[in-house]
């Protein structure tokens, strides 16, 4: 598994974005750009190489989904490994998630090991 | 309140913290609470809606929460800042995840508002029902916290 991968982390809390981030370098990513929502999210991944995009469901401006639709929509980005991030697994989240084309997601609280599964999972069937 | 609501956000707090900052709290007697003064020094709230109707808080003493932020971000936090701030209201959205997905399981659907945060000395928690609140008292080495329930499911 390649770590050396560009990772864009998604998230309105700085603070949950640096969680992300440590958990990220435990498990030996170091290639890490953030956001603090879709809008710049999106700005990122039209003006630089994106290899995965880690996302919060819930944020203002524009939420995890809304991101994930757009990114879904964008012939450039359409294809980009893209992991929800969320503080529950609520049926119809996960249900509209995967109608919109979401890689995988994982709830909160998680280990770094079990974020590094879930990359890797999602990057092999790339 | 409903005695049954204890046990989902007793478990969703030690998972929280055990999972996210490598701590496992000691959990102590549940004890009803009837002011709004805040147990801590920080405090984050947020609003229940659906099957149950409410809030819930975390309230943490400083010692308590650097130490918690500190194991989370991995690096030594020794003030209460930004970083903290947005660390309590994360972990009180988390703790409330998890409680709501083991409600869920029993039949409860339970929504969540976006949490605030509220600190400083003698800084108060107003439950949305009013009235009095079940305490879930816990600690740790650095300190303690507790976890602040007024939550009704109209029965």
């Amino acid at each position: 598994m390649d770590k050396s991968i560009k990772i864009l982390i998604v998230d309105d809390f700085a603070t949950m974005r640096k969680v992300i981030r440590n958990l990220l370098k435990q498990s030996g990513y170091e290639n890490i750009v953030e956001a603090e929502d879709g809008v710049n999210a999106l700005k990122i991944l039209k003006s630089q190489k994106i290899d995965f995009i880690v996302s919060d469901w819930n944020m203002p401006n524009m939420s995890g989904l809304e991101l994930l639709k757009a990114v879904r929509a964008d012939e450039d980005l359409k294809t980009l490994p893209f992991l929800m991030v969320t503080a529950e697994a609520l049926q119809e989240n996960v249900v509209a998630a995967v109608k919109a084309g979401v890689s995988n997601y994982i709830v909160k609280p998680f280990t770094s090991e079990t974020l590094d599964e879930k990359i890797k999972k999602i990057m092999e069937k790339m | 309140m409903n005695v049954k609501f204890i046990n989902p956000f007793l478990e969703g707090t030690t998972s929280v913290l055990s999972t996210m900052a490598f701590i496992s709290p000691r959990a102590g007697k549940p004890y009803l609470k009837k002011d709004s003064m805040a147990v801590g020094d920080i405090s984050g709230i947020i609003g229940l809606t659906g099957a149950a109707r409410g809030s819930l808080a975390l309230s943490f003493s400083k010692g308590c929460i650097l130490k918690i932020v500190s194991n989370m971000l991995g690096e030594e936090i020794n003030e209460i800042n930004g970083d903290i701030k947005d660390a309590v209201g994360e972990l009180t959205n988390m703790v409330s995840g998890v409680a709501r997905k083991k409600l869920e399981a029993e039949g409860l659907n339970v929504t969540a508002a976006i949490p605030t945060v509220v600190s400083g000395p003698s800084h108060s928690i107003v439950h949305v029902l009013g009235g009095p609140s079940i305490i879930i008292p816990f600690e740790i080495d650095e300190g303690p916290f507790v976890v602040d329930i007024c939550l009704s499911d109209g029965t």
